[in-house]
């Protein structure tokens, strides 16, 4: 035995199942970066009625554990309804996956995270959340905590590069302090959006670049 | 198995194996003195006869060339001891920011005893900035570390130009010459070096063998106390067999095979650009300033463990940069250093070359490659689909 890896993990890491997009989905989630090494980009069609997850495919930028992860947490959740795909958990994944080394498990929990921010924010666009809170600065900011800075490998908001957050009647502005030609700027905008707009108050969200 | 990991180690030249096999069961005696028994005489002049072929290789006296375990011990040997050896004036410590980690965590830990370290920064090909290496290069530094080639994208340093710095402010110089020892040209009569780190089983000797070669006249401690070997600057047993071992492998150690390695590098080069869309070169593009052996390429939009699991399940054996691969958790410091993306580290894929490679395996390698990045490709969010 030399690779670390149980025959599982390496049939799902060699034939993963479930790659690619769901056409028009009901909802998607990305975590992960590439400055990070592990990206995970999930994408799920729910039966409204039955809130039952009728497709879900997944796209992986990432090692092996990243990749078979991603495999089977969307065999896990198809089929199932949405309160059922949201208690499944990383150690449920592993222990599918017969153990995942333990330097390893950090792979797996992003996965997991995918699939729980997804079905979060089909609840939000669905009229299914149980509270309705309405968006603040804390929030937003709570969800911009899980983008990175492609400079520092680490958040936007840990490293301050988001300055400002305001919010009008669900219009929402995101201050980066970032020059707009920035090479990461592009990108960077659609993952904040990606983060914000699925919440359920929020009509829209501008990203404005004031960098030096 | 396409083995295309010989920067980490190399397979044991059979004649090697042959040339050690008799210091096993035959002339197993401690190498002694020559007021010795036969055997201990006949273990002493096979080492001393190793140690000749090994001088005269660097240009050096036999006298100046200490047996060690590997690269690792002779680099601590060559920093600790010099700076125990160095006066109260000269306690500076000058090294670059990519050389081995025996190096670096070497000099950081005499940083922790008090020796002031300066980390020279390097550029987008690794080369050492000699400007900042003359900042830092000062009357009161004791020892410069450079090394000869680097590990990961196998960069030559200028060292005739280092060795000027630090001739003019009297620091000592020594050369991490573990990769390049016998394939790049090392000669100290005319890089004034005044300790260099040989090792063998990266040029297709043994383990457990090294060597520093000590310039006559430099100060240097011993870091390990017991016998008086090795001109009284290493105690311990001398490891015969390995010695022997490895004067053979520089022996064997010719020009021809140096030219081969590079003729394969350069195919693998032109191979993969052509096989994979978008890869990129890491380290120098001119291969002629690289270690001969040395392929270092990032695949944009997948990552580097995914990629060598893969062409691990293909038989062929290679290593990333990415954080995914190491213990550290952390993307190649050598890349991080040179200013590269974190996801072009994470990208990043080392093939190392030796004699023992084939024209068919590198063009077996590259196809290997394009179908597993693009298999990659396929399931990745970061790459372009049609």
């Amino acid at each position: 035995m030399s690779i670390p890896y149980t025959k599982k993990i390496l049939e799902h890491f060699m034939h993963p199942h479930n790659v690619g997009q769901v056409e028009n989905p009901d909802a998607t989630a990305t975590e992960g970066s590439p400055a990070c090494g592990d990206m995970v980009k999930l994408s799920l069609k729910v039966d409204a009625p039955t809130k039952t997850i009728t497709d879900i495919k997944f796209e992986s930028y990432g090692c092996a554990s990243n990749i078979a992860t991603g495999s089977i947490i969307t065999d896990l959740a198809k089929g199932r309804t949405i309160d059922e795909a949201k208690a499944i958990t990383w150690q449920k994944a592993n222990e599918e996956l017969g153990g995942l080394p333990p330097v390893k498990v950090h792979c797996a929990v992003l996965a997991v995270d995918a699939l729980k921010t997804a079905i979060e924010n089909y609840e939000h666009r669905h009229g299914l959340l149980k509270e309705k809170v309405p968006t603040d600065e804390k929030i937003v900011m709570k969800r911009l905590s899980r983008v990175i800075n492609p400079l520092a490998g680490l958040d936007v908001v840990r490293t301050k590069i988001v300055t400002e957050v305001r919010i009008e009647a669900g219009d929402v502005t995101v201050f980066v302090e970032l020059p707009e030609d920035h090479q990461f700027a592009a990108n960077l905008r659609n993952e904040i959006q990606e983060r914000i707009e699925p919440l359920w108050d929020v009509r829209s969200v501008n990203v404005v670049f004031r960098g030096k | 198995m396409i083995y295309l990991d010989n920067a980490a180690s190399t397979r044991v030249d059979p004649r090697v194996v042959e040339a050690m096999l008799p210091f096993f069961t035959e002339t197993y005696a401690v190498a002694s003195s020559q007021f010795s028994h036969t055997p201990g005489i006949l273990a002493k002049e096979a080492l001393d006869r190793a140690r000749s072929v090994i001088a005269e290789r660097l240009g050096a006296g036999p006298d100046e060339i200490v047996f060690t375990s590997g690269g690792t011990e002779s680099n601590n040997l060559a920093l600790k001891g010099a700076a125990a050896a160095a006066g109260p004036k000269r306690k500076g410590i000058v090294c670059s920011a990519v050389e081995h980690t025996s190096v670096l965590h070497t000099c950081r830990a005499l940083e922790k005893r008090g020796f002031p370290l300066a980390v020279v920064p390097v550029d987008g090909e690794g080369f050492v900035d000699l400007n900042r290496l003359e900042e830092a290069v000062t009357d009161q530094t004791a020892v410069v570390s450079v090394q000869q080639g680097n590990q990961e994208v196998g960069t030559l340093q200028p060292l005739d130009a280092v060795a000027d710095l630090c001739r003019k402010k009297g620091a000592l110089l020594h050369v991490d010459a573990s990769l390049s020892f016998t394939q790049t040209g090392l000669d100290v009569r005319s890089i004034p070096a005044n300790l260099v780190t040989v090792t063998a089983h990266k040029m297709h000797g043994p383990k457990g063998i090294g060597a520093l070669y000590v310039r006559k006249g430099t100060a240097l401690e011993k870091i390990q106390h017991g016998g008086y070997m090795e001109n009284d600057l290493r105690a311990g047993t001398e490891n015969v067999a390995a010695a022997v071992g490895f004067g053979k492998a520089v022996e064997i150690a010719d020009d021809a095979s140096v030219e081969s390695v590079r003729l394969l590098q350069k195919r693998l080069f032109a191979l993969l650009l052509e096989a994979v869309p978008d890869a990129q070169v890491n380290g120098p593009a001119d291969p002629a300033k690289r270690l001969c052996g040395n392929v270092n390429v990032s695949f944009p939009f997948v990552e580097g463990e995914s990629v060598v699991l893969h062409l691990d399940m293909k038989g062929i054996a290679v290593i990333t940069g990415s954080a995914c691969f190491s213990r550290s958790l952390e993307p190649s410091y050598v890349m991080m250093a040179m200013g590269y993306s974190h996801e072009r580290a994470h990208g990043s894929i080392r093939f190392t070359l030796s004699r023992f490679n084939t024209e068919d395996e590198i063009r077996r390698t590259a196809e290997a490659c394009r179908e597993v990045v693009e298999a990659l490709r396929r399931i990745s969010p970061l790459a372009k689909k049609e």
